[in-house]
């Protein structure tokens, strides 16, 4: 495998929406979950707990909804993604089927992770997000490129640091192989380091 | 423009400016535990690389243990599998393990700073959120993801957006009762949880000076409850002796050379802050969580927000957090019923955490129908408490004394709440289900406002307090 696996620019799909403001990873992925040594099968417990209160209130979470199976663009509330560092959450829709996070803004350790295995979280201003909570029915587009999340004639606009876009355009969203790129830089860098650990681990 | 201590630091650790923007930043110190490491090392094998740096990298394993019973195996068959796999790999990449029988294992975020591996100047990853924790010590100091744990692992550096610097100030003196977790409880209420998103807070003034560095590392550790991926405290005198004569601190002379340099990467009076926050630590009160984030706290003495007062997304916000927590709009908390109490944990697990709850409970008892338990935050900091004799005061009084570990924090053990019951704890997060019941309901307050819990049987105010 290597660092550039593929470029992450256009998503096209159904879109989930998700209502409400600071969903944290606790929610996306509840911590019990986390007891594994790997990633699979994670999506089988996304929103876990939330999908159970759901039923038990009578409801239909939109994780159940049968309209949304195979949809590819969350569209969330503000600040999604607070909390734990966990990647499982990003791992968690990713491996249930959503290719980007599309919501009015991210907490930055989820967006990061999330970026670093290929997932978009795209910025949409509130008036487009209303937009969308309104009608969100249809095939939609997302385009990296053209910063715009569309149906039909309607183009909603995205924004993301230009940091991020780069990453997942460029393919370069797995970032281990640019950082071990030029290692000598690094060996420098360790070398000014005015501390180093010197006790023994018997210390 | 004069720098600040982030600036500096930052740039110390800056390797390149990368394509996409970001920094590659070297990482001085990569501490590692079994939740989020074994995916990276899977990683890490799969490509057929190596831990690059194992002499800047150290683990421990805290979240999955049983802190009741410990031998091995583990009761719990998974919790056995992610220590076999931390051990198996640590052993694997010789990286020192902090385990059970060393006597030095514990909750990541206090292992580091008791070692004296948590240094001023250094960067300092982990995979977990609370490693903002180390901040205290004037380390840039931050969570990070197990792609990135790989990353580190592997190269030893981390790809990362420049952060702000917010300095917020907390001036005057804390009035009696009210602790460095009722300071971040009111920064994160005030600025919001995700104020802090693209910052790095650089907490001073008068408040921080005075304390210690176990409230340093409270107030730190919650930073990323107000979404600021790093919070830090320049380093001083407070600093300095905290570390003299910690195992992995410089020694003897080397130590002098040390904090002679810790002490100048403090920001200077003239740095430049792309924001500053000023709040009065005196006007400062006991505070308490009601929600559903480390954001929704109120004083103990303040009624709740009442949705109708209110508009839109704050509307719904509050609506769904009192619903979920079943308390009216206009409550106040003081008086409010609790079943369990929770002291330990990353933010308020420390050996002062521990003496201040048990200066509460010294010769009561824990209410009856109070299930209460004490988990300190590693095997020193229960060692030093049960020699000052804390663990007879706590067990005297009907707590639970623990082995270390995250405990029901997250609830990763066998410690969790059940049901919906109502938990005072010390600890970081509020969320829904965070303590390991769906409907389980957690209220976050100092140790010592815990400790009146349990033995009320009720949400204290610490102030009147007076058995």
């Amino acid at each position: 495998m290597t660092a550039s696996a593929s470029s992450r620019a256009h998503v096209t799909g159904r879109l989930l929406v998700l209502p409400g403001a600071d969903i944290d990873t606790d929610r996306i992925m509840p911590a019990r979950f986390l007891k594994a040594i790997t990633f699979a099968g994670l999506e089988q417990h996304v929103f876990a707990d939330d999908r159970a209160a759901a039923r038990a209130a009578g409801l239909v979470h939109p994780f159940d909804v049968p309209a949304h199976a195979g949809a590819s663009i969350l569209v969330a509330g503000p600040n999604f993604g607070c909390g734990s560092s966990r990647e499982h959450a990003p791992q968690a829709l990713l491996r249930w089927g959503i290719q980007a996070v599309v919501a009015p803004s991210f907490a930055e350790i989820f967006a990061g992770n999330a970026t670093t295995i290929g997932l978009i979280c795209a910025g949409i201003p509130p008036e487009a997000f209303a937009a969308i909570a309104a009608d969100a029915s249809g095939a939609w587009h997302l385009d990296l490129d053209a910063l715009t999340l569309s149906r039909g004639a309607q183009h909603l606009p995205l924004q993301l640091p230009e940091s991020r876009r780069h990453a997942l355009r460029s393919g370069e969203w797995d970032a281990t192989g640019l950082l071990l790129d030029r290692y000598d830089e690094v060996m420098r860098v360790d070398a000014r380091l005015p501390y180093f650990f010197t006790a023994s681990r018997n210390a | 423009m004069a720098g600040t201590l982030f600036d500096t630091v930052w740039d110390t650790h800056a390797v390149r400016h990368l394509p996409n923007g970001h920094t590659q930043l070297y990482v001085g110190l990569h501490l590692v535990h079994e939740v989020t490491s074994p995916q990276a090392f899977d990683m890490l094998r799969a490509r057929g690389w190596t831990v690059r740096a194992p002499h800047r990298t150290f683990a421990t394993v805290d979240h999955i243990v049983p802190t009741r019973q410990q031998s091995r195996p583990f009761g719990d068959v998974m919790a056995e599998t992610m220590a076999t796999a931390l051990e198996q790999n640590c052993r694997a990449y010789d990286i020192p393990l902090f385990d059970l029988p060393s006597g030095q294992q514990g909750i990541v975020h206090v292992v580091g700073p008791e070692l004296g591996l948590t240094q001023p100047g250094m960067t300092i990853a982990c995979g977990d959120s609370h490693t903002s924790t180390h901040g205290a010590f004037g380390a840039l100091a931050f969570g990070i993801g197990t792609s990135q744990v790989r990353d580190v692992l592997a190269s030893q550096c981390v790809a990362l957006p420049r952060l702000a610097v917010r300095r917020i100030d907390i001036d005057g003196t804390l009035p009696p009762g009210v602790t460095a977790k009722d300071v971040i409880l009111t920064i994160i209420r005030r600025l919001g949880v995700d104020g802090g998103n693209g910052y790095a807070y650089e907490y001073g003034g008068d408040v921080i000076d005075r304390m210690s560095m176990d409230e340093r590392m409270t107030v730190c550790n919650m930073s990323i409850e107000g979404g600021a991926r790093m919070g830090y405290v320049n380093p001083d005198a407070t600093t300095v002796e905290f570390l003299r004569g910690r195992p992995y601190a410089p020694q003897g002379a080397d130590f002098d050379a040390a904090a002679t340099r810790w002490l100048a990467l403090a920001s200077g009076p003239d740095a430049s802050y792309a924001d500053r926050v000023r709040i009065d630590g005196s006007a400062l009160a006991p505070t308490v969580t009601w929600g559903i984030n480390p954001g929704q706290s109120v004083a103990i003495d303040e009624p709740l927000p009442d949705p109708a007062a209110l508009r839109g997304a704050d509307a719904v916000s509050v609506t769904e957090a009192l619903g979920y927590m079943r308390l009216p709009a206009g409550h106040v908390m003081a008086g409010t019923p609790i079943q369990v109490a929770f002291i330990g944990s990353c933010t308020n697990g420390r050996l002062s955490d521990l003496r201040n709850a048990a200066a509460v409970v010294r010769g009561q008892r824990v209410a009856p129908q109070v299930r209460a338990i004490v988990v300190p935050g590693s095997q020193q900091v229960r060692a030093a408490a049960e020699a000052e004799g804390l663990d007879a005061v706590f067990r005297d009084a009907g707590f639970e004394w623990r082995g270390a570990g995250c405990s029901m924090c997250l609830a990763m053990n066998d410690d969790r709440l059940h049901g919906d019951e109502m938990c005072a704890a010390s600890s970081n997060r509020n969320f829904k289900g965070r303590q390991g019941s769906p409907t389980g309901r957690t209220l976050l307050m100092s140790p010592a406002m815990v400790a009146a819990a349990a033995v009320a049987g009720e949400v204290v105010d610490i102030r009147r307090w007076t058995r």
